[in-house]
């Protein structure tokens, strides 16, 4: 090994990784309580001292997908229990009424997480393309205006978003909000997909065209491949933002389209919040972002400081 | 290919703007390609951003639409910038956002200098501390509240069992004085690893030969410290502190779910307590001009800082 006077000692590392592993054992340990929390009965959920040796049940994700109603114990004694499901939910004399909401909201949350993801980068990889290798008149403000529009408040421009989607009967859709997150995440998405697109050699084109493609096959056959990763993991930052968004959702929509987050915190069980299955709920919510962000670490931890920085 | 939309205008296109290869003029395309996002922006952003500027001068109630708004000129903002309650939480708002600046910088940074030490594994601990800032901060918010229950709380619990304390004695919800700070505790564990990054990127900017020469001037550690790293990161750590300053001024779901601006309104920071006013009290016209103050208090701050930001980059 080479001397280097950078190079830390090997005392200074095995603190620092010490150190370093510590705070992230303490970081996630709110993150496994809730997923441990999930996994409880109800009475082991708000037990003192909180436990930490338990027998899991699937109580907690039984009760976040269905709805439940007391029976008789002729009815009871009648009919049954079926499914293992079924079988949880009698220890408490109930049977299953039906679905919860909850089902349709993840599906909202899906449908308006990867339509305004779509949309985002299919304008973003367009204006992305046309800013990086066209003049385009003032130029520099434009991508100013567009980087502005993020320090708004949501709430400043939720009052009037609320009244023209009155108007236009774009209030509690699926469009209304994927055009909202759309407009949200479009300037992360144009700053992000130009400096990609900025990397890409001009010369490839520049081939391209000589060899007879138009402006249009050079840039879908020979651009688009080049920026692949790039718009992947673009993408993936626009999705975690709408899958994440809470004001706009919970302010512009109240049932055809609202996403999980707003109804994750209502699911009320006997006497109070039912937490083992807001538990489990948020289980569910978080898994897609947290396995994203571990298989794409890479990307995505460049992608936060490159953007940032660029700013 | 001959009918493609593309080849048809292209027909259309004069000969002096087309560019001698196939299909439209650069020109053309540049608009076709950029035109739909500023048009989204305009439609999503802007024009929002202008009806909201009209409506602070009038009385507007939005659960009333029927109602013929009255123009009441500058008199929502003088009753906004009279108000006492609403200084009330301009300065909860301030506070919270030096604390968990404060916070967040201080151990966002010392991360970012450990981890620059590049010991064995350091990128999987770094993706674990970063989980916490990809996750939605009202559902962030949803299951801390259930960590700070006093009864059965795992935070309660550990606090307790390092303190001694009985741990229904402290309620960090429900009391005045602990309600602020547990919003600043999971504000800093939800965004500290921002800074880390940021301070990360501008730890491994800085060339190794920098490093070098001050070891051939025998700058003791102390000094590199303080004379290059420190001044190196400054600007990486003030952007850092510019967008976790904008976006915490802006915070919504989390303390809403946390703490829904109680108790009392001690932790109502402006953005609840303008959401009170437009969408539960619906005084539409009030509000919008709250709106306005806020984001003209934003943006004013933000360039002044800015404009530090470039001083010391010039440096």
């Amino acid at each position: 090994m080479s001397f280097s006077v950078t190079e830390p000692s090997k005392r200074s590392k095995w603190f620092a990784g010490t150190m370093v592993v510590i705070y992230a054992l303490v970081t996630m340990l709110p993150l496994v309580w809730i997923m441990m929390t999930g996994f409880k009965s109800p009475s082991d959920a708000i037990s003192y001292p909180p436990k930490v040796v338990f027998e899991p049940t699937l109580e907690g994700y039984v009760n976040l997908f269905t709805t439940r109603t007391r029976q008789t114990d002729e009815f009871l004694a009648a009919n049954p229990p079926e499914t293992w499901y079924e079988e949880i939910v009698r220890q408490y004399d109930m049977v299953i009424a039906g679905p919860s909401k909850f089902g349709e909201r993840f599906l909202n949350s899906v449908i308006i997480g990867f339509g305004s993801t779509f949309l985002s980068i299919f304008l973003g990889t367009l204006a992305a393309y046309a800013f990086s290798r066209f003049k385009i008149p003032l130029a520099d403000d434009l991508l100013f205006f567009i980087l502005s529009t993020r320090m708004m408040p949501p709430i400043a421009v939720a009052i009037p978003i609320f009244l023209m989607y009155r108007q236009l009967g774009l209030s509690d859709t699926h469009l209304g909000m994927i055009l909202l997150y759309t407009g949200v995440n479009i300037s992360l998405a144009v700053w992000l997909l130009k400096g990609f697109i900025d990397e890409i050699p001009l010369e490839y084109e520049e081939a391209a065209l000589i060899d007879g493609y138009t402006r249009f096959q050079a840039f879908y056959k020979v651009v688009l491949p080049q920026a692949a990763t790039g718009i992947a993991s673009t993408a993936i930052f626009c999705l975690i933002f709408a899958w994440n968004e809470y004001a706009f959702a919970v302010l512009l929509t109240s049932g055809t389209a609202q996403t999980a987050p707003p109804f994750i915190p209502t699911i009320i069980g006997v006497g109070g919040l039912d937490w083992p299955a807001v538990a489990a709920g948020a289980t569910i919510f978080l898994l897609p972002v947290m396995i994203f962000t571990i298989l794409l670490r890479k990307h995505l931890l460049r992608g936060i400081t490159f953007g940032a920085v660029r700013k | 290919m001959s009918d493609t939309p593309a080849t048809i205008a292209a027909n259309a296109t004069p000969p002096r703007m087309a560019r001698k290869i196939k299909g439209l003029s650069d020109r053309a395309i540049a608009w076709i390609f950029v035109g739909p996002t500023i048009f989204l922006l305009l439609a999503i952003n802007i024009f929002p951003l202008i009806w909201t500027i009209r409506l602070s001068f009038t009385n507007f109630k939005a659960n009333r639409i029927n109602r013929e708004p009255e123009w009441v000129g500058l008199r929502n903002y003088e009753r906004i910038l009279t108000d006492t309650d609403i200084w009330l939480n301009m300065q909860a708002t301030a506070h919270f956002l030096f604390w968990t600046i404060f916070f967040q910088v201080l151990i966002g940074f010392t991360l970012a200098y450990l981890i620059n030490k590049k010991f064995k594994g350091n990128d999987l601990w770094t993706t674990i501390i970063v989980l916490p800032m990809m996750l939605s901060p009202a559902v962030v918010g949803n299951f801390w509240k259930f960590l700070y229950q006093p009864q059965i709380g795992l935070f309660n619990y550990i606090i307790a069992f390092f303190t001694g304390k009985d741990p229904s004695s402290f309620e960090m919800l429900g009391s005045v004085n602990l309600a602020p700070w547990s919003i600043v505790i999971v504000d800093t564990w939800m965004w500290t690893p921002f800074v880390m990054l940021i301070c990360l990127a501008g730890l491994r900017s800085i060339p190794d030969y920098i490093y070098e020469a001050a070891e051939v001037d025998r700058a003791s550690k102390l000094r590199q410290f303080f004379t290059i790293t420190i001044p190196m990161v400054l600007p990486f750590l003030m952007l850092a502190v510019l967008f976790r300053g904008i976006e915490n001024f802006k915070m919504f779901d989390l303390v809403v779910q946390l703490t829904g601006g109680g108790p009392g309104s001690t932790t109502e920071l402006t953005s609840i307590n303008l959401k009170r006013e437009a969408f539960e009290k619906w005084r539409t016209g009030y509000a919008s001009a709250y709106a306005i103050i806020l984001f003209v208090t934003v943006f004013g701050l933000a360039s002044i800082y800015v404009k530090a930001l470039n001083k010391v980059k010039e440096r």
